[in-house]
């Protein structure tokens, strides 16, 4: 499609049941109440010149150029601030406003450079359109006067420019900062012809700033400018597609030049982010083309052996040959498979499939099982299905906002932004983590409560305010009635009063004060719509299950759940985690969370897809990795996963991977995982193919390629090609075609077409005959399970306990500028902001162990030793150290453990008993890992190849 | 193996005797793999030494071929 311009409507549009009708220039127009003039216009068909308006953000007024007259008014009001009434006949071109405007131009122009032709932004210029439409013709000040057109350019973000000479201080920028991402870097400095657009007296780089793009998207010049513009130029169509980042699944505009991406740009149309973007979406995208990126197939037999670079034909025969080996040698369950979520839903889909069909058994699993299985076991165990109750924007609506093991500002931002803004609109927050998070205290924003846990005691707290709710008769006593299991509730509501489970008596082990619990328990059950987010740090635990049904409970018990404003939402970590769970590919169960041993449904996939499938459950990664060293799994594709990153405890991993025969990697990079494999398939980023990507909201949005793949083939080809060479022909002409065979099977599903997304632009599941635009809000009326069920949820400490030898408690997690393990990111230039995983240690452990900010320090538990070096900070609580897993050299997973959530075997990375010290070089496992890796990523040459 | 086994039974362990025994029972049968559903079996026959009292109940409910 070409170049894309959205329209931009000057102020944000309003919800008002109330309309008025007005005319504009003789255009009799209709809007609701609350609604600008400008706004109204733009609904007539009349663009109003503007500057500083723009529709993100509140109007400002203060350019001067959006001057209307009002039939029965005086004087000639901005058309941004003032708001259309009924009745109302405006003009907006009269020989005294032209005259006005112009004059209002000549000043602008007068300290602005004249060099548009060569400018970035030539042709996509708001003042150069503005010059045009108020017939400018000259400038009477003459350009000789004291201007700002020689200031000097800040260059130090790595992906945009910020030229003060060409700004003409609008405010949008800074507006754009306070009001779209919440983060209030920028201001006005100065007064009158010395105000100057700063980010706190800073370089950009050095500032507040986080680079999410919303300034230079707000910018009407090129003030505030992407690098790759100014390099490469404007482009010339735009593609809609789905960031392949976070699980908020921001919609973009890919903006083309041929097959090179110019800019990313967040589309206003997206029903995810609504325009707005973070620096991963916005800006690191250059690992799509990165040098890095490994485009031929290639063999070997040993890992120890250099990469052989074949065709694609080959590739695929010697893998399907050794697995039909193995499997003939071993047994048909000796090989499966891992499905990605950085993957469409399509592809996904194709893998469970063709480990299912073509390997003939059900070990299939996915990252999520390191990540989210235990939302998907709790929420389907309390309400009876596995994802998130609400959409985000139901976070406008929510009074009270519980962030429990989640940091969004660093892993969700563009939702985090959202969330910022109804903070800052007066809802109250309640944060439970071991740490303090930004959102604790950010601009405008203070949490109300704080609950320092520590870690390994998120069961504990979550039924201490349960109890609270429960013994201070604060339950929903008509909701639980009507909505929920009351023998269930009645054996619960037991169990949580005893006194064992008050704040008082688990003070002690939390470490949360009593008061505060009390407090918060109030404040949730009584503050009015109450809504829990929650990210990993509720699932990476040996309770992870536990604690997500504890949530369900507390959310039953205080009614809130089943109406916007309120729910239980997993933030989840990866683009489609979400959409790899959806589609069937734990060991299980099939699409749609049904489950293998069910006849019918076994029956159903057995007739499609017209082969024998078994019932019983299969491997999950862990146990794929233990049945390796056993000797009895020996085969393994893994689609766009790095276990030996990413898993717990990669001794482990390595092991078991180690003594696999064949270990099939389908990857953009030579990742981690890639060093023990014998085959190695080449990947499409997210640019490169057509499908679809299930958010955190469980909404489905396009992919839609914007440049041809790569390496020649797409993923889904690719895994069609390999099932092939197994046996089993599968017979896709287009990835729509395998998400109409997912519909047809899934009933969840029914309802979902490419065709249908095309329409409406992204639809929410369950999508059917019964809602067939989508489900924004679960649950409403009635539990998908019928009647909400509690669980028990006894706290169980973890046997991962700290030791005079393992004092420290190390937890994990990740941070802005990079993602899961790196594999995008760090090939980019986000390593400006974190070019390692540094350990974050408090100033009295550090003191107490004679360590300095800055030194390398050795990280050892009763899994492994690493190194890292230490950053003092008391955003962390004594006894408690925190760390990245980013850069694999960093080795966080040698040191956490084998332990696991009971239900689903999710690894529990949020707790590992350490001990911290001093040392000057790496860790063995560090200069072991340099040199497998310089080993097994040898590739051989060609002419080395031809011999 | 046994570890697994036994942090499933502590889960259901205070749930009412019949439903926590239903409730170790239906996890692992739901959720667990032939080899390790074999392994438990074969352990359970050598005495079970270490397995929570609930878990051993729970196979002596679980169907041979299952």
């Amino acid at each position: 499609m070409p170049l894309i311009q959205e329209i931009d409507y000057g102020t944000p549009p309003t919800v008002a049941q109330t309309l008025v009708s007005l005319e504009i220039d003789g255009k009799p127009v209709t809007v609701p109440a609350g609604t600008s003039i400008m706004r109204a216009a733009v609904d007539a068909g009349v663009q109003v010149p503007k500057l500083c308006a723009t529709d993100s953000v509140k109007a400002f007024g203060s350019c001067r150029l959006c001057l209307v007259e009002i039939d029965g008014r005086r004087g000639t009001p901005a058309s941004c601030t003032t708001l259309a009434e009924p009745g109302m006949k405006v003009r907006t071109q009269t020989p005294k406003l032209a005259k006005l405007r112009r004059g209002v131009m000549e000043l602008y122009i007068s300290d602005h450079p004249l060099d548009c032709l060569t400018c970035a932004a030539n042709g996509n210029c708001e003042l150069q359109d503005m010059a045009g439409v108020v017939g400018l013709r000259e400038v009477r000040y003459g350009y000789e006067g004291a201007n700002h057109i020689k200031s000097t350019k800040d260059e130090s973000n790595p992906y945009f420019t910020f030229d003060p000479g060409k700004c003409i201080v609008c405010s949008r920028c800074v507006r754009a900062c306070e009001e779209v991402q919440g983060t209030f870097a920028l201001t006005i400095d100065g007064r009158g012809f010395a105000s100057v657009v700063s980010a706190g007296n800073k370089d950009f780089i050095d500032s507040e700033c986080v680079s999410c793009g919303a300034c230079v998207q707000a910018c009407p010049t090129a003030t505030l400018m992407e690098k790759s513009v100014i390099a490469k130029g404007q482009g010339e169509h735009s593609v809609i597609t789905t960031c392949a980042y976070c699980g908020v699944g921001c919609t973009f505009k890919a903006e083309m030049q041929g097959n090179e991406v110019v800019r990313m740009v967040p589309f206003k149309d997206g029903k995810a982010n609504h325009g707005h973007s973070c620096v991963k979406g916005r800006f690191s995208w250059g690992y799509a083309t990165h040098k890095d990126r490994m485009l031929k197939p290639m063999i070997r037999a040993r890992i120890t052996d250099p990469w052989r670079e074949v065709t694609w034909d080959e590739a695929i025969g010697y893998a399907a040959g050794e697995f039909k080996r193995i499997q003939a040698k071993y047994g048909r369950d000796s090989i499966g498979g891992i499905t990605s979520s950085r993957c469409t839903n399509e592809e996904t889909y194709l893998v469970q499939k063709m480990v299912r069909a073509a390997f003939g058994n059900n070990n299939v699993d996915t990252c999520a099982r390191v990540c989210h299985s235990p939302t998907g076991y709790g929420l389907n165990a309390t309400f009876g299905t596995s994802a998130g109750t609400q959409d985000f924007d139901s976070v406008e609506d929510a009074d009270v906002i519980v962030v429990i093991g989640a940091n969004p500002t660093d892993a969700h931002p563009v939702f985090a932004s959202q969330m910022k803004r109804r903070l800052r609109e007066g809802a109250h927050l309640i944060v439970i983590d071991p740490r303090r998070i930004d959102l604790i205290k950010t601009p405008h924003v203070q949490a109300d409560y704080h609950l320092p846990l520590r870690p390994g005691t998120n069961v504990a707290v979550i039924n201490a305010i349960s109890h609270v709710v429960v013994t201070e008769g604060l339950v929903d006593e008509p909701y639980v009635a009507e909505r929920c299991d009351t023998k269930a509730f009645d054996l619960w509501r037991n169990f949580i009063a005893e006194e064992r489970n008050s704040p008082e008596a688990l003070e002690t082990l939390t470490g949360v004060p009593a008061a505060d619990v009390r407090a918060a328990a109030r404040l949730y059950a009584t503050g009015g719509n109450a809504a829990i987010y929650y990210g990993l740090g509720v699932t990476e635990h040996s309770q992870g299950s536990t604690m997500v049904m504890g949530m369900a409970n507390l959310a039953m018990a205080t009614g809130n759940i089943g109406k916007r404003g309120v729910g239980v939402n997993p933030l989840r970590g990866q683009n489609n985690v979400q959409g790899s769970c959806d589609m069937g590919s734990f060991p299980h169960e099939f699409s749609g969370y049904r489950h293998v041993s069910t006849d019918a449904v076994r029956e159903m996939f057995e007739e499609a897809w017209n082969v024998t499938l078994q019932g019983e459950p299969g491997l999950r990664i862990p146990n794929m990795l233990d049945a390796a060293v056993e000797g009895t799994f020996m085969g393994l594709y893994v689609q766009g996963e790095d276990i030996a990153q990413s898993d717990p405890n990669t001794h482990h991993v390595t092991s078991g991977l180690g003594a696999m025969e064949c270990v099939v990697v389908q990857d953009l990079f030579l990742n981690e995982t890639a060093s023990y494999a014998h085959v190695f398939l080449p990947g499409s980023s997210f640019l490169e193919k057509d499908g679809t990507f299930t958010n955190a909201e469980r909404r489905l949005g396009m992919v839609r390629k914007a440049i041809p793949p790569m390496a020649g083939l797409a993923d889904w080809e690719v895994t069609m090609a390999l099932s092939k060479a197994l046996g089993y022909e599968m017979h896709y002409n287009h990835p729509s075609e395998i998400m109409d065979e997912i519909a047809r099977l899934t009933p969840t599903f029914a309802g979902v077409s490419f065709k249908k997304l095309d329409e409406v632009g992204s639809l929410q599941w369950p999508c059917n005959a019964n809602a067939p635009e989508g489900t924004p809000i679960m649950h409403i009326g009635k539990f998908v399970r019928g009647k909400g069920r509690f669980m028990i949820t006894e706290f169980v400490p973890t046997e991962e306990r700290t030791s005079g030898r393992f004092p420290l408690i190390l937890t994990t997690g990740r941070i802005l500028s990079q993602y899961n393990v790196g594999a995008q990111t760090k090939r980019t230039e986000n390593n400006v902001w974190h070019a390692e995983d540094i350990l974050d240690i408090h100033p009295f452990d550090a003191e107490h162990r004679g360590i300095r900010d800055g030194d390398r320090v050795e990280l050892s538990s009763r899994a492994g030793k690493t190194s890292l070096h230490a950053r003092i900070t008391e955003r962390i609580q004594p006894g408690v150290v925190y760390t990245t897993f980013h850069h694999a050299v960093s080795g966080a997973n040698v040191v956490t453990t084998d332990f696991t959530d009971w239900a689903t075997g999710c690894p529990e990375y949020k707790v590992t008993a350490v001990q911290v010290r001093p040392v000057k070089k790496e860790s063995e496992w560090q200069e072991h890992y340099r040199e497998t890796k310089r080993i097994t990523t040898q590739i051989m040459s060609e002419a080395s190849a031809g011999d | 193996m046994v570890h697994n086994a036994n942090q499933i039974a502590l889960y259901f362990a205070s749930f009412p005797r019949e439903e926590a025994i239903d409730g170790v029972l239906n996890h692992i049968q739901k959720f667990w793999e032939r080899r390790m559903k074999d392994q438990l079996l074969a352990y359970v026959g050598q005495g079970g030494t270490g397995l929570h009292e609930l878990v051993l109940e729970a196979v002596k409910r679980m169907p041979v071929s299952a």
